[in-house]
């Protein structure tokens, strides 16, 4: 008599029966996942306020384009492609997954919505994706054990190697792709046995088992059907149970890590959420000392991670062998979770992270370039945490004896240098260059629409100056009414709150919003990116505020500047992006657009360039750190420029200018590179004939002619 | 006019080169006076000391007690105390035995007490006219100092320099006698010597600095050799650290040490500013540039053009032969 | 331990320059800012740490008036127990024996194990410890670049002699001891640290609170008196010796002689 394959839910298991222990299983799987959710939870009930529940629509786009789409993934093509499959794969599978567990307590169970047709549909969409899945599986395993790309590699200092994990899991989600699938084969196989149609997706994987099995008995093929679906139940709520364990609890996570992941760009958290700037005297302990001082996101950040070693692959301070490694400041920080809110025990916490888990070197370490926040698919964030962390230690006095003396200048003299306040407009008067432009001071007598932001380096520093002095011709040449505020300007402070000190920040920040409040001008220029990205997100209630690359880019749009062409003709022209202009506020095009706009110039770009350009080295207190490294970045990057077959390095900012051309000196490629300032640059090659014969003056806000 | 005393620092057997400073700076504070070297210590190593300084000294008191083997300025102190009479001048180099010895000094003998003089202007009657430095070297002073019950003078090394006569036949008092009961709270133990890396270069009073210009790294010896000549030590700019050249420590600048020597050489250097900031004090600048246009010639005191691969090693030889070196 | 570190605010070289005042005998102090000495931060330091490594009490004291109570709050930021101001019209103009004898007065009226003066100040003079010590009969070390707490009431030191070596000796307590830069690394001290202590109350003695004879101090006691500042001739520019290589070598070696440079 002919007998259909016996369900799960109709058989018995030894002594039990199957309709029971498949309601077990769920219910002790989900009881244990839910107990271990509870205890990952429980430090971030401790961790530090952060808000993150404003801007609904936006986050919700952003889950779109990181989490659904994969958007970042691609960064890294061949993993990016793999890891696409694997997730697309997963979601579509998600149904299958919890037909299969209900299927085991009531044979006829069909997830809602999939019944008829569509059901019929997603069933072979299902065994496709399975079969993909598996496949990646595959490449995946092999990619990890044999071939062993660089960036997973754990350097000794930072434990064993990851990779057996890797493996286990891959292994794990093989065995829940090959037991669905034999699970199905084997009831396909007995039908076909009886002589009954049972038709799988051709070439999938369900598909194969099933010729592979036509010819098992059928007391076999039920045994195995039992067996698969056994295995399957088991190993889902295993791996369940396992993804907080590791680096795939970003399984569970990366949802909501994507959702509340930060929007507002370019500036630093607060020191702590929901306390004012007036009220920070009663915070007792600044920064981040120990683990619970991290906020709640953080805690998730900890968890999110996927161990891929992106961050760490384009860190500037890893590649030059710094002792940063983004990854592990995150995975260290993960397995110190685990460790002091273990699933049995007491939890442990109060623990000093400086000089346990991280060392101080490690936290110095960092330019802030933002590369790692650039490539994370996870959106995981680290610019926060290193400043957190910096602060904690700047609250402990626990400074470097040279960033000790820059920021002692600061606080005294306003700039970095320790030089007099009333020097700070002194690189206007160099005598070759105050007859060709007089540059106004905004001291009350004076007054102009634009605020030239000139910032310490600028004004201080004999060879940066003249950035300045081009950057003010400039602005003439195009008609600009502008002025600087000479001694009353400070320090931006941007680094100065990137290294954690927030307090003497507010004050450098508090007495240049009132000076430039009180000078009255409608906007902002400056040819510095650092001061650019402070005035516009660190500085609040400010007026609109531009990169000199910016106004350049337009006014040639306009005509307004015109450019000669280049004298050498065989000079090959590279563009460095500087971090706080390019990745941090993705002003990209606007600089190339005034390179290129130069007649005759040929202009090449750098593997690593826009959104993943190499840090030079850093700015502003960056300067002063000594850091032990193997090299400095900026040689790298005039590596990198003479890779690309450049002898000119143009670059738009005052930091990496320096950086740069130290980096030629020590390279030993003086005479064969040069570097130059994009300000420098239109300077050299601005036709300084009128446009049109007429020469156009921007009207005064106020005056006759506005 | 008071007696002036000279105290005599001295090692293995032959005095400080201070010795003849501090005869050329009390003729400064009275043209006719013949100072007293003093000197303290024990055994054949002061005796030798003593012996030869009879030719530049027209008296000199021996002060010999073991306790003062080691010149430990506490014990030393409480010697001078009981050897030298009330209302003296007594003239002490202002090195790091000075500074500990002459404050207290001062105390104990209720006189004034003046240290790191550069240069003496006379007297004008009870007054000591000198000039000292301060801010790090920054401005100069006139200082007057009452010497009516005696004053404690500390000298800058190389400021007074040695007066040429004929010798002198010098007599030597042998004071050990009056030194008396030497107690010390403070005993001295050993002297650890620095090793040959270990060169502290904010130290140093004379600086050979190194910059580009140096061109290669085994061209450093160059360098050093002069430093050595001349007592001091080799210093650099970043992009000689940054090549590996020479460790971190050798650095001056903004990321660098901060120096205040006396002299400086700034040898193959543009002298960029954030190399020019971690120079304190107002040193002489010496700079030795092939570049008649290097920027360092507009910081430095004197400038010499040429090329320090050629120049420097014709200056170490010459300095050798001032100082009588022998290699 | 009770230690009691003596430190002083003073014009900071490194961010100023010092420039004659129009008037010519003094130095212009419109423009400059004052910290605290360097070596007494140093000393400051050092005395933090020996407190919490040996237990015991910081008190730091300064000789001044109102506004050098800035630095005493500053080194309380960094984390000295107390701060006392020894003000008096009495005690201005003094010389370096005044400045000892006024903090000799403080010393005796309490009880202090060990106290630190920093090496030098910005008038080079180098000579407040030593003669405090003297005063008091305390025993003194100069040039201090590191200390040790030995048993029995006693401290193993360093001096800090020629060519990098060090003197090691044995120093009975009480004692007086002057310090000098880079015994350790001084912690930093921000201005949330020093807002912190904004508030805390710090007494200010003056010659009857100390017991000091007005005669001794101040200008009154004063036997050394600085008439005047000026510049010593500076060039303009390198003077760029002129002459064959043998002769500029020569004219070199007489400079730097001058200068001090040949050791």
């Amino acid at each position: 008599m002919l007998e259909g394959i016996h369900s799960p839910a109709q058989s018995t298991y030894w002594i039990v029966s199957g309709r029971l222990l498949f309601a077990i299983i769920p219910l002790l799987g989900m009881a244990c996942f839910a107990f271990i959710l509870l205890k990952r939870i429980a430090p971030l009930l401790r961790g530090a306020p952060d808000f993150r529940l404003t801007q609904m629509w936006a986050r919700l786009t952003r889950v779109l384009k990181f989490w659904l789409v994969q958007w970042k993934q691609p960064r890294y093509l061949f993993a990016g492609l793999l890891h696409i499959v694997l997730f697309a794969g997963f979601l579509v599978l998600s149904f299958r997954s919890i037909s299969l567990v209900m299927i085991g307590i009531s044979d006829h169970f069909v997830v809602p919505g999939l019944s008829g047709g569509i059901g019929d549909f997603y069933n072979v969409v299902k065994d496709y994706a399975a079969t993909l899945v598996f496949l990646s599986v595959v490449i995946a395993a092999i990619r990890r054990g044999v071939f062993r790309p660089a960036r997973y590699a754990v350097p000794s200092e930072y434990g064993k190697d990851h990779t057996a994990e890797a493996i286990f899991v891959l292994a794990l989600i093989a065995i829940l792709l090959v037991s669905e699938s034999l699970f199905e084969a084997s009831a396909a196989a007995f039908q076909t046995q009886q002589g009954l149609v049972a038709a799988l997706p051709p070439l999938s994987l369900a598909w194969a088992f099933k010729y592979a099995l036509l010819s098992t008995p059928l007391e076999w093929l039920q045994n195995l059907h039992l067996g698969a679906y056994l295995a399957h139940e088991v190993t889902f709520f295993a791996f369940l149970c396992f993804l907080p364990m590791g680096k795939h609890f970003h399984v569970v996570t990366s949802l909501f890590n994507v959702y509340f992941a930060k929007l507002d760009r370019g500036t630093i958290k607060p020191v702590r959420w929901g306390v004012s700037d007036e009220h920070l005297d009663q915070v007792k302990s600044f920064g981040v000392k120990t683990f619970e001082d991290f906020t709640w996101k953080h805690m998730l950040d900890f968890y999110s991670c996927a161990d891929c070693g992106r961050c760490s692959d384009n860190c500037p301070a890893n590649a030059v062998g710094r002792p940063l490694s983004p990854r592990f400041i995150t995975i260290k920080a993960r397995d110190y979770a685990f460790q002091h809110y273990p699933m049995f025990g007491k939890t442990g916490n109060g623990t000093p992270l400086i000089g346990s888990i991280y060392s101080e070197d490690e936290i110095w370490s960092c330019t802030t370039c933002g590369a790692c926040e650039e490539e994370c698919p996870l959106l995981i964030e680290y610019i926060d945490k290193i400043v957190d962390l910096r602060r904690g230690m700047v609250d402990d006095g626990n400074v470097p004896k040279s960033i000790q003396k820059a920021l002692k200048a600061l606080e005294s003299r306003g700039n970095p240098y320790g030089k007099m306040e009333k020097k700070k407009a002194d690189w206007t008067k160099d005598k070759e260059f105050q007859p060709t432009c007089d540059v106004k001071i905004l001291d009350g007598k004076n007054t102009a629409d634009t605020l030239y932001f000139v910032d310490s380096i600028t004004a201080y520093d004999d060879r940066i100056q003249a950035i300045g002095r081009a950057t003010a011709r400039i602005l003439d040449q195009v008609g600009e009414n502008f002025g600087i505020l000479g001694a009353a300007e400070k320090d931006s402070g941007h680094e100065v709150r990137r290294f954690g000190e927030e307090t003497l920040f507010m004050a450098l920040r508090d007495h240049n919003v009132e000076a430039i409040k009180a000078s009255g001008v409608q906007r902002i220029v400056t040819a510095d990116p650092h001061a650019y990205n402070a005035l516009k997100h660190d500085y609040k209630d400010m007026p609109p505020v531009e990169h000199i690359s910016q106004v350049l880019a337009r006014e040639i749009k306009t005509g307004n500047l015109k450019l000669n062409p280049v004298e050498n003709a065989n000079d090959v022209y590279t563009y460095h992006d500087p971090c706080y202009l390019g990745r941090h506020n993705q002003v990209y095009d606007d600089p190339r657009d005034v390179i290129d706009a130069i007649p005759g110039l040929k202009r090449v770009e750098m593997g690593r360039c826009r959104d993943r350009s190499f840090c030079c080295g850093g700015g502003g207190l960056m300067l002063f750190y000594e850091p032990k490294e193997d090299q400095r970045m900026g040689v790298k990057r005039v590596q990198m420029a003479a890779e690309a077959g450049a002898n000119v390095i143009v670059t738009a900012c005052p930091f990496c200018m320096v950086n740069i051309e130290d980096a030629i000196k020590v390279t030993g490629l003086e005479g064969k590179m040069t570097a130059i300032d994009l300000t420098e640059l239109v300077d050299r090659q601005v036709s300084r004939e009128p446009a049109n014969g007429v020469k156009i003056v921007k009207p005064v806000a106020g005056s006759a002619t506005a | 006019m008071a007696r002036i005393f000279a105290y005599i620092a001295h090692k293995g057997g032959v005095a400080d080169d201070s010795a003849a400073e501090l005869a050329a700076a009390a003729k400064k504070i009275d043209a006719g006076a013949s100072p007293v070297a003093v000197v303290t210590g024990w055994g054949p190593d002061l005796d030798a000391v003593c012996e030869g300084l009879r030719s530049s000294y027209s008296e000199i008191w021996k002060v010999a007690n073991q306790a003062i083997a080691y010149p430990n300025a506490e014990l030393v102190r409480q010697a001078l105390v009981n050897v030298i009479p009330r209302d003296s001048i007594v003239l002490v180099p202002h090195s790091h035995f000075g500074i500990d010895l002459a404050p207290g000094l001062s105390i104990k003998t209720n006189s004034a007490f003046v240290s790191d003089v550069l240069a003496i202007d006379g007297t004008d009657g009870t007054s000591l006219k000198v000039v000292r430095q301060e801010f790090g070297g920054q401005v100069s002073a006139h200082v007057r100092c009452d010497i009516s019950s005696g004053a404690i003078i500390s000298i800058r090394p190389g400021a007074f320099k040695p007066v040429e006569s004929s010798p002198l036949a010098g007599v030597m008092v042998d004071k050990s006698a009056e030194v008396g009961a030497l107690t010390a709270a403070r005993r001295y133990l050993e002297t650890i010597v620095a090793e040959a890396g270990d060169v502290d270069i904010t130290k140093q009073n004379v600086l050979v600095s190194v910059g580009r210009g140096i061109q290669e790294q085994d061209n450093i010896a160059i360098a050093q050799e002069l430093a050595d000549a001349l007592g001091g030590a080799v210093s650099c700019s970043r992009p000689v650290v940054d090549a590996k050249w020479l460790p971190k420590s050798r650095q001056v600048g903004s990321s660098g040490q901060t120096v205040k020597p006396k002299v400086y050489l700034a040898c193959g250097m543009s002298g960029s500013f954030q190399h020019l900031a971690g120079i304190k004090g107002n040193p002489f600048i010496v700079a030795i540039n092939k570049n008649p246009k290097a920027p360092i010639f507009q910081v430095a005191d004197v400038g010499v053009v040429a090329d320090i691969l050629e120049f420097l090693p014709e200056l170490t030889e010459k300095v050798r032969e001032v100082k009588g070196i022998s290699v | 331990m009770e230690i009691l570190v003596c430190v002083r605010r003073v014009p900071d070289t490194s961010e100023n320059e010092i420039q004659l005042s129009s008037a010519g005998n003094d130095i212009e102090r419109d423009d400059l800012v004052y910290s605290v000495n360097e070596p007494d931060n140093y000393a400051v330091e050092e005395a933090i740490q020996i407190a919490a490594n040996a237990g015991g009490n910081v008190t730091v004291v300064t000789v001044g008036s109102e506004e050098d109570e800035e630095v005493l709050r500053r080194e309380m930021a960094m984390g000295a127990n107390q701060g006392v101001l020894l003000s008096d019209d009495a005690f201005a103009g003094s010389d370096g024996k005044g400045i000892a004898t006024i903090l000799k007065a403080l010393v005796q009226k309490g009880h202090y194990d060990l106290v630190l003066t920093g090496t030098q100040a910005e008038d080079g003079g180098a000579q407040v410890g030593g003669m405090l010590a003297a005063l008091l009969d305390y025993p003194f070390a100069s040039l201090v670049n590191a200390i040790t707490v030995l048993d029995g009431g006693k401290l193993k030191i360093s001096r800090e002699i020629e060519g990098g070596n060090r003197e090691m000796s044995e120093i009975d307590l009480p004692c007086v001891l002057s310090i000098q830069t880079g015994i350790n690394e001084p912690r930093y001290v921000g201005m949330r640290g020093i807002r912190q202590v904004a508030s805390v109350e710090i007494p200010t003695f003056g010659t009857s609170d100390l017991g000091v004879d007005p005669a001794s101090v101040g200008t009154a006691g004063a036997k050394v008196k600085r008439t005047d500042y000026f510049m010593p001739v500076l060039g303009k520019g390198a003077e760029i010796l002129q002459g064959s290589q043998e002769e500029i070598i020569d004219q070199l070696i007489e400079l730097m002689k001058a200068k001090g440079g040949l050791n």
